[in-house]
């Protein structure tokens, strides 16, 4: 227990911003929209890393870097992913899921 | 209702009210904003949790760099006035019965178990205690994933590069 705060109410909120995260990820259909979603669930899982690090085993370390780790893997996916975006807004002017049908069957 | 309880609560009903508006927001610019304050709220929570170091990054690498990426990249591939069309009603069921479903579950699964909670409140990590981690490669060293993490920046840093330049047709 962190001064009255107990574990699982952290658990709880990741588990909200987890699903929310979800919903906008499987409802939207504008690429940028879809990866915001992704970003609230990584960020979820890093609330969830450092709940269990700080209440559970506070003489470790372990979930504070796995956050840190996580969030630079994040870094990198949402450059890689913009740059994907804006060529794909160059070949096709549209951001749409929907209109991405270039390489169908 | 301790101090603590009560900053928690008010982070966790802006977290949970932002994050709701960021997927339901249709304006696009808009819901870029909203995800900051979610992203801002967290690093306040990690304040409270006496993650110091973790908060800074939160908020530089996160709400300064990333956010700004995602507005940047907003500003390039669409107006500021235009509206995001709704999502049809066929598509929003059962993506909103998905995330309920699987949301009950793991709540009602949280609350049943038990946690152990230990009231040992430990000081502020000390920033030299997280360098010599990171770079020592004995017990509690993380110098492994640190040069995974470098190759990864690298990666991602060329493959942007060149995934963005102009192409010469």
């Amino acid at each position: 227990m962190f001064e009255g705060v107990p574990l699982s109410w952290f658990l709880v909120l990741s588990t909200i911003m987890f699903f929310v995260g979800v919903y906008g990820f499987l409802v939207r259909k504008n690429l940028i929209t879809m990866l915001m979603s992704i970003e609230l669930i990584l960020n979820s899982v890093c609330i969830n890393f450092v709940a269990f690090n700080k209440i559970l085993y506070p003489e470790n370390m372990e979930g504070m870097f796995f956050t840190i780790f996580i969030i630079a893997v994040a870094a990198a996916e949402a450059s890689v992913a913009i740059a994907i975006i804006i060529n794909i807004y160059r070949r096709i002017v549209s951001i749409d899921v929907e209109k991405m049908n270039e390489m169908k069957y | 209702m301790t101090s603590n309880q009560f900053m928690f609560l008010l982070f966790s009903a802006v977290i949970v009210i932002f994050s709701i508006l960021t997927v339901t927001s249709r304006r696009i610019l808009r819901a870029a904003t909203f995800l900051l304050f979610v992203l801002v709220s967290t690093a306040g929570l990690y304040f409270l949790l006496k993650y110091n170091y973790l908060a800074a990054i939160q908020l530089t690498l996160y709400a300064g760099g990333i956010v700004v990426l995602i507005i940047f990249s907003i500003l390039l591939t669409s107006h500021i006035s235009e509206k995001l069309p709704t999502a049809g009603l066929l598509k929003k069921w059962p993506a909103a019965l998905v995330a309920l479903v699987g949301a009950a579950l793991c709540i009602v699964v949280i609350l049943q178990y038990n946690f152990p909670g230990s009231v040992v409140d430990t000081e502020v990590v000390n920033v030299r205690d997280i360098g010599n981690s990171l770079i020592s490669y004995g017990e509690k060293g993380y110098a492994l994933p640190f040069e995974v993490i470098s190759v990864l920046l690298l990666a991602a840093l060329i493959g942007a590069i060149v995934l963005a330049k102009k192409r010469k047709d």
